[in-house]
């Protein structure tokens, strides 16, 4: 009986899970078509941790959250074992009673003072310097680094290449037009002429990359898991952000901050590439048929 | 005055509905809280289906909803009865803002402090009854403002409990409904607070001196400095917003903003994160508008159910003054992915850091003083001692959120809506339970069923852990919050075995508050007749009969000592009420 | 009853010196600070920030210092004279006190005459409103709250001159420190106009 007792907690956590899986009048509905495209990295069926990092830098915040995560649990199962142990111990029964007398210990001040020392630490010693290094260090020019500006609309990601001369045009609201510049892109700008737009993010692998990003309506914030990147898009403001990967594939970008009734499907392909592959792809992209045509303006 | 004696002579409505005795309030806005508290979570409850089989037919209520809204709503908002994407941005906005403002700080505040505080003070009433009287049904206007918003074309506001602009200026017009609703909701905590000052500063019986007042008065007298200075920057922050809504104004517009193609008519000038500075100036202080009288309720159970005294009273006094000064200096740690400059960021997260130590004083003294203690479980000290770990979790789990570097992948997603779930529903919210068990017999004279209370402590445990410890997986998976359907995503796709085990926790919840609901009802009815003092406890409140009468006590209590004696050597009662002198 | 029953209605509290209302007032006030301090900070940031020229120079913001200095001077006066209207409770003179009282009605009442005469009618004849640019849009909102609250003052007075005087008859102290707090009240709007004042017709 008293095995079933504390059995019991286990056993209904067990018919929830049990029930959310096996409920087969409620089997999940098609899964809805996000293109064809096929997404690389392992997630499995119930993934528990991080998603797969193919940047340079990605390591520096994922060893920030391994730490925190082990410090974590470490205080939680001491703090937790302390806690049981009370409760088991000093129960109200027969014959036993309360004592009035406070305990002078020492040791919560100690584990106080301890947690506050490493907090400190992982402050001063670990955050700060990787945030330093992953927010501010933006990449020289002679680190060779790729330019793209960001530009996140509802709901829609729209990247602007500057093409060969490496110069981003003019870019004016005046100058918008849904259908033939996205961007409003001033046609009498020669650093615009070879400028194009994009819907997905091309990049060659093993090259820094420096992102502006801005937007045109509300706040959207772009993100890219398996880069550790993150960045809210705010109107009236462009915001350089800098990332590196490493390993070629195919994969997401992800709108992280509520846009509106679409916000969730806000997403948009990332495409890592070898350099003359990417090469091969800006060549096309910036003579064939651009985004927008001079003639028609 | 003779008033006091014929107080029974006054009409109905003068008793109970427009009452200004602070009891009667305060058991308005517990019970209406509780009400507020059961709606915002059946929203939740609503959107849970959604996000674990989107695109199914809801059950019952996709049949129910269009047939009480009509046809032309459930067309755009819930074809073949599934909701819309707008429809699960309202009510995912409005789950938020009534959980919160309507459920959550009347019931802690409003309810247990207006009932608990001045009977535990030893005062006959509020400072300003009427003003008490006013203060509810400002907050009852506002929350029939917030539900009739439902009804505005385009629904509710849709743009998150934070209204974060330019999205909320271009919304739609339930986001006017919010902002009016919100400005009432902000006044009537704004009478409250001030009342609550007036009330622990001036209205102590002989003998409370300030560190003789129990810490629930403690955490109360905080919080109201809280609500009396964090809430008016977001009553600013509002008219602003309704300005730019209503009078074209653009202060939170910058220049040349296009939506969907259309160059917007605002001159631009203004700037969309002042509207966040604005609004998280009130918002963080508001976190610990919500766990300070949280810790207050746990810490009188804890007490009273431990025998013995509370190790370190006087630390966690000046630990909970510390928070309530810091509270208004952490705000901008909300805003670490909005282009922050650096050197900004490390003040926020150092101050962050800094006001995490308060929080674990707090948290280590409740622990200590379990510590050679005599330990009853009763419902309320069970659901009191869950708050413990449960807080703890939610508490750690903000640290990696705490610090910008980590904060990086993990803002914006689901670790955060598990983590401040984690400090608000298994933490307050169980430690709002815990103040219903507790001093139920107080208000109604009669005790709540032991066994249903326990059944219904541990079936909550339980779900309410299957809801949220998966979206931290979730979360560091990096799934972002508030979508609508997440299996766009690849790693959405594969976390979606997760979001169906949390829905089952959250309808699993459901179900277990149905054991609440009948111990509520039934208790009141049939419930065994309570005592002045059934859990021998020593804080004034006691001394009253239960229900107290009105003017609460018989004759004005005198107090002798500080709030927790119990288990004092050589007496023959293992407590020592305040009141009682040393004779 | 609530008069009668509970303490320190009337007579100060021995540790903070200060009757309920009084301590009451003025932790309104200091919510009040916080509201119009997120206001005034909401100015500054939009000014610091505000794209170079888009700020209206002193001719564009079409604000006479003279129109303003006067209403500035008529809140002056008429804090003056809600002083006068408490001293003169407290010398047991409630005619004269009502009066004074109704003075202050007639300044306050004034201001926002010329307000929305002088200043806000024709600058919206003008196309001068508040969508026109974010200055504009303060101007408005600032001066409109401030006026919402002189509004506020002007009903409360009312209300002790004419239905609410008759608690001078039962209670005396009771009304006079109504008065004062009605009082701690009217300085304090009138201060906000000090500080809006500079901010909004002189420093551009």
């Amino acid at each position: 009986m008293k095995i079933l007792r504390w059995c019991a907690p286990v056993l209904v956590a067990l018919a929830i899970v049990w029930m959310a899986d096996a409920s087969p009048a409620l089997a999940q509905a098609d899964a809805p078509d996000i293109s064809d495209v096929q997404i690389d990295g392992e997630y499995g069926q119930f993934p528990t941790y991080m998603p797969p990092d193919v940047s340079k830098h990605g390591y520096h915040v994922d060893d920030l959250i391994n730490i925190l995560h082990v410090f974590m649990i470490l205080l939680f199962v001491g703090w937790g074992i302390f806690f049981v142990w009370c409760l088991m111990k000093f129960r109200a029964r027969p014959g036993h009673t309360a004592d009035y007398k406070l305990v002078k210990a020492k040791a919560p001040k100690y584990l106080e003072v301890a947690v506050a020392l490493f907090e400190a630490f992982l402050l001063v010693g670990l955050s700060m310097p990787v945030w330093a290094r992953v927010k501010d260090e933006l990449p020289t020019e002679a680190d060779n680094p790729i330019h793209v500006r960001v530009v996140a609309e509802q709901f829609a990601w729209n990247f602007h290449y500057p093409g060969k001369d490496g110069l981003f045009g003019r870019v004016a609201p005046e100058f918008l037009n849904s259908a033939t510049n996205v961007l409003g892109l001033d046609p009498s700008d020669p650093n615009g002429n070879d400028d194009f737009v994009s819907g997905e993010m091309h990049l060659p692998v093993d090259r820094p990359v420096i992102t502006q990003i801005t937007s045109k309506d509300v706040i959207h914030s772009f993100a890219i898991p398996v880069m550790r990147v993150k960045q809210d898009a705010v109107p009236g403001m462009r915001i350089s952000v800098w990332f590196h990967p490493v390993k070629t594939g195919t994969y997401e970008i992800a709108c992280a901050q509520l846009c509106g009734n679409n916000h969730y499907s806000m997403r948009a392909i990332l495409r890592l590439e070898s350099q003359s592959e990417y090469d091969a792809w800006v060549e096309e992209m910036a003579k064939g048929p651009a985004e927008f045509d001079e003639d028609d303006l | 005055m003779s008033d006091h004696d014929h107080s029974h002579d006054q009409g109905f409505l003068r008793k109970y509905v427009f009452s200004i005795d602070h009891k009667v309030i305060g058991v308005q806005y517990a019970v209406t809280a509780l009400v507020f508290l059961f709606f915002g979570f059946c929203l939740m409850m609503m959107m849970r289906w959604q996000l674990a089989y989107p695109g199914q037919s809801m059950p019952v209520l996709g049949e129910l909803l269009p047939s009480l809204f009509g046809k032309e709503w459930a067309e755009t908002n819930m074809g073949g009865g599934v909701m819309s994407p707008d429809l699960y941005n309202s009510l995912g906005a409005m789950h938020g803002t009534i959980m919160i403002f309507l459920g959550v700080v009347p019931l802690i505040v409003g309810g247990f402090g207006n009932y608990v505080m001045p009977l535990q003070i030893g005062a006959p009433d509020m400072s300003f009854p009427k003003l008490n009287m006013m203060s509810y049904w400002v907050y009852f206007m506002g929350g029939m403002i917030m539900l009739a918003s439902f009804f505005a074309p385009g629904g509710a506001a849709n743009s998150g409990w934070t209204s974060y602009a330019p999205l909320s200026v271009t919304a739609t017009q339930g986001q006017t409904w919010w902002l009016v609703g919100m400005i009432f909701l902000i006044t009537s905590s704004l009478l409250g607070s001030v009342n609550f000052i007036v009330t622990i500063f001036h209205l102590r019986a002989k003998g409370m001196t300030m560190f003789r007042m129990p810490f629930f008065v403690w955490a109360q007298l905080v919080t109201a400095f809280l609500l009396l200075l964090a809430f008016p920057p977001l009553e600013a922050a509002g008219a602003l917003q309704l300005m730019d809504r209503v009078a074209g104004t653009s202060f939170f517009m910058p220049q040349g903003l296009v939506v969907s193609g259309v160059v917007q008519e605002y001159a631009g000038g203004g700037s969309p994160l002042l509207w966040q500075h604005l609004f998280w100036f009130l918002a963080h202080p508001e976190v610990y508008v919500l766990i300070l009288p949280a810790f207050g309720i746990i810490t009188e159970i804890i007490a009273a159910n431990t025998r013995k005294p509370i190790w370190g009273y006087r630390t966690m006094v000046y630990s909970v003054v510390f928070l309530g000064f810091t509270s208004f200096i952490v705000w901008a740690h909300h805003m670490f992915i909005t282009g922050m400059g650096t050197s900004i960021s490390a003040f926020f997260a150092t101050t962050t850091m800094i006001i995490s130590i308060p929080s674990v004083i707090l948290l280590t003294c409740l622990l200590i003083t379990l510590y050679r203690g005599s330990i009853r479980f009763n419902t309320a000290m069970l659901f009191a001692l869950s708050f413990l770990p449960m807080f703890a979790i939610g508490g750690l789990t903000g640290l990696p959120l705490g610090l910008p570097a980590s904060d990086i992948a993990l803002h914006d997603t689901y670790y955060i809506i598990g983590h401040f779930h984690y400090v608000v529903a298994p933490g307050t919210i169980f430690a709002a339970f815990a103040g219903v068990y507790f001093w139920f017999p107080k208000v109604t004279g009669r005790m709540m069923s032991e066994t249903l209370g326990k059944l219904h402590w541990i079936t909550s445990l339980i779900a309410i852990n299957v809801v949220f410890m998966p979206m931290f997986f979730q979360g560091l998976a990096g799934i972002s919050r508030r979508l609508y359907d997440q299996r766009l995503y690849s790693w959405g796709d594969a976390m979606q075995g997760w979001t169906v085990v949390s829905s089952w926790g959250a309808w699993a919840l459901g179900l277990a508050q149905i054991f609440f609901i009948l111990n509520f009802f039934l208790s009141i009815k049939f419930g065994r007749k309570a005592s002045a003092n059934p859990w021998d406890a020593t804080t004034l409140e006691w001394s009253a009969p239960s229900p107290p009468p009105h003017g609460n006590f018989a004759k004005v209590p005198t107090v002798h000592r500080e709030p927790y004696e119990y288990s004092v050597p050589g007496m023959s009662k293992d407590y020592f009420p305040q009141n009682v002198s040393e004779a | 009853m609530s008069a009668g029953v509970l303490p320190y209605t009337v007579e100060p509290h021995p540790v903070t010196g200060l009757y309920s209302g009084k301590l009451g007032t003025w932790l309104f006030l200091a919510s009040e600070v916080m509201l119009f301090g997120g206001l005034f900070s909401a100015y500054i940031l939009l000014r610091v920030g505000a794209p170079e020229g888009t700020w209206p120079t002193h001719e564009e913001a079409h604000l006479s210092w003279k129109i303003g200095g006067f209403n500035t001077l008529l809140l002056i006066i008429s804090s003056v004279t809600m002083v006068m209207a408490w001293a003169n409770l407290k010398m047991n003179n409630f005619p004269k006190a009502r009066m004074y009282l109704i003075v202050t009605v007639i300044l306050a009442s004034l201001f926002l005459t010329l307000k929305i005469s002088l200043e806000y009618y024709p600058h919206w004849h003008d196309g001068l409103k508040p969508s026109t640019n974010v200055f504009f849009g303060l101007y408005y909102t600032l001066t409109a709250l401030h006026g919402l609250h002189i509004f506020g003052g002007i009903v409360v007075m009312l209300y002790f001159i004419g239905p609410g005087a008759g608690l001078w008859k039962t209670n005396p102290e009771y009304y006079t420190n109504r008065i004062e707090c009605t009082g701690l009240y009217w300085h304090f709007v009138d201060l906000v106009w000090i500080f809006l004042f500079p901010i909004l017709y002189l420093m551009n």
